[in-house]
């Protein structure tokens, strides 16, 4: 990390941070229900734009029953407050309409790794603990909205799912 | 559609506003643990449709207002829900009439509008539609249990559909017309499974659009918005 990304060194501003510092700052906010993904991995990170003294990070939202995104929305302003650049702007874009389709294949392996099996087709789906196939499903509806509960036909494993979407 | 107009998003964030606040109610008093979960994302669904939408129009108005605004500090009248959403709850087989009505309309709703020229409303749209059709999976799939299930869940979603009948042509009214066909084809072809019988009920109910509510909506805003009309701009 470049000295000026160091939190509190205030050596950067809105008008001296580099496109590239701000990306990476915005790119490193988690989602705060599944903290191994950050916003990149998940694709809501659509862009983030540097110039006339402004940041501007624009953003598209999930599942609209995603009580995350607003706190998403306060992580990347935080983000951005830690390395002493004030007032960053998130905008909302809906359209085009977030994808389970955007998540990046990083972000995959990393919800398997977290123990979510990530939103690939039923058919397709396997337990993210001993990989066996065809598992089945005890609720459609699971701890967050973006995902249901599966239990493992092999291992025995309740585990969740991220809807695909 | 070339311009959207701020009462047509209104009325379709009031729509998910008060439906949201409905299936609220029912968190912690489902009849089992896993439709209380169902009930509270459902809601959850709804809300943040609402609060796209509030937002939308507030933008859309130029007026500067809020979501917090437009949802907590219209009037009953001002309201323009369907009278269909704010009905009580009553009994679980009710409630899930209720939905399954509403999520045959929105999936109709949301399928058109997905393509509206507004593409912020097109991206909303495009996403509420998804989550529509997964409602209407676990509102039909247990209308049919219900209506097919033993006589007293028969009965009971038999009723659900016979007093929420009078509440359904509103959802048609004026360019929402188009949507009518594909919904009563739907609704049809799950109340034949669910072996129920359509509602026969001649006199239809209608006003929700206009401000016209029944009685129950005051009480519903006004335990949603007490909060904010004693402490205005109260924040968490």
């Amino acid at each position: 990390m470049d000295a000026a990304e160091l939190p509190g060194s205030g050596l950067v501003t809105a008008t001296t941070i580099s496109i590239v510092t701000a990306r990476k700052v915005a790119a490193s906010v988690v989602d705060p229900e599944i903290p191994v993904l950050t916003i990149d991995d998940l694709g809501i990170l659509r862009s983030v734009v540097v110039g006339e003294g402004r940041v501007i990070v624009t953003i598209t939202p999930t599942y609209s029953g995603c009580p995350a995104m607003r706190q998403m929305e306060d992580d990347i302003v935080t983000a951005f407050e830690r390395i002493g650049v004030e007032g960053v702007e998130v905008v909302t874009v809906h359209f085009p309409a977030w994808s389970t389709d955007w998540i990046s294949e990083d972000g995959q392996r990393k919800l398997r790794q977290f123990g979510i099996a990530p939103a690939v087709s039923p058919q397709d789906l396997t337990c993210p603990r001993c990989d066996a196939s065809d598992p089945t499903m005890i609720a459609r509806f699971g701890s967050t909205a973006c995902k249901a509960l599966m239990v493992c036909s092999s291992c025995g494993e309740p585990f969740d799912y991220l809807k695909p979407f | 559609m070339t311009i959207t107009s701020v009462t047509s998003l209104l009325a379709h964030a009031d729509d998910n506003m008060v439906l949201a606040q409905r299936l609220g109610e029912l968190i912690s008093n489902a009849p089992e643990l896993e439709i209380d979960i169902a009930l509270g994302n459902t809601a959850l669904d709804h809300l943040g449709v609402a609060r796209a939408l509030y937002i939308h129009a507030g933008d859309t108005e130029g007026t500067g207002r809020s979501e917090d605004d437009l949802a907590m500090f219209r009037t009953e009248r001002e309201y323009t829900n369907l009278l269909l959403v704010e009905q009580p709850n009553g009994d679980f087989a009710h409630t899930m009439v209720r939905q399954l009505f509403f999520d045959a309309y929105q999936m109709e709703l949301w399928r058109d509008l997905s393509t509206s020229s507004d593409t912020t409303l097109g991206g909303i749209a495009a996403r509420a539609l998804k989550e529509a059709a997964y409602h209407m999976r676990f509102s039909s799939g247990w209308v049919t249990r219900l209506g097919d299930g033993t006589e007293e869940s028969h009965r009971r979603a038999q009723h659900g559909v016979n007093a929420l009948w009078r509440y359904t042509s509103e959802m048609f009214e004026g360019e929402a017309e188009q949507y009518h066909p594909a919904w009563s084809t739907t609704i049809e072809s799950v109340l034949i499974e669910a072996g129920l019988e359509p509602g026969a009920d001649p006199y239809q109910r209608t006003g929700g659009r206009s401000g016209f509510h029944t009685e129950h909506l005051g009480f519903l805003l006004a335990e949603m918005q007490w909060m904010q009309r004693s402490y205005p701009g109260l924040a968490w």
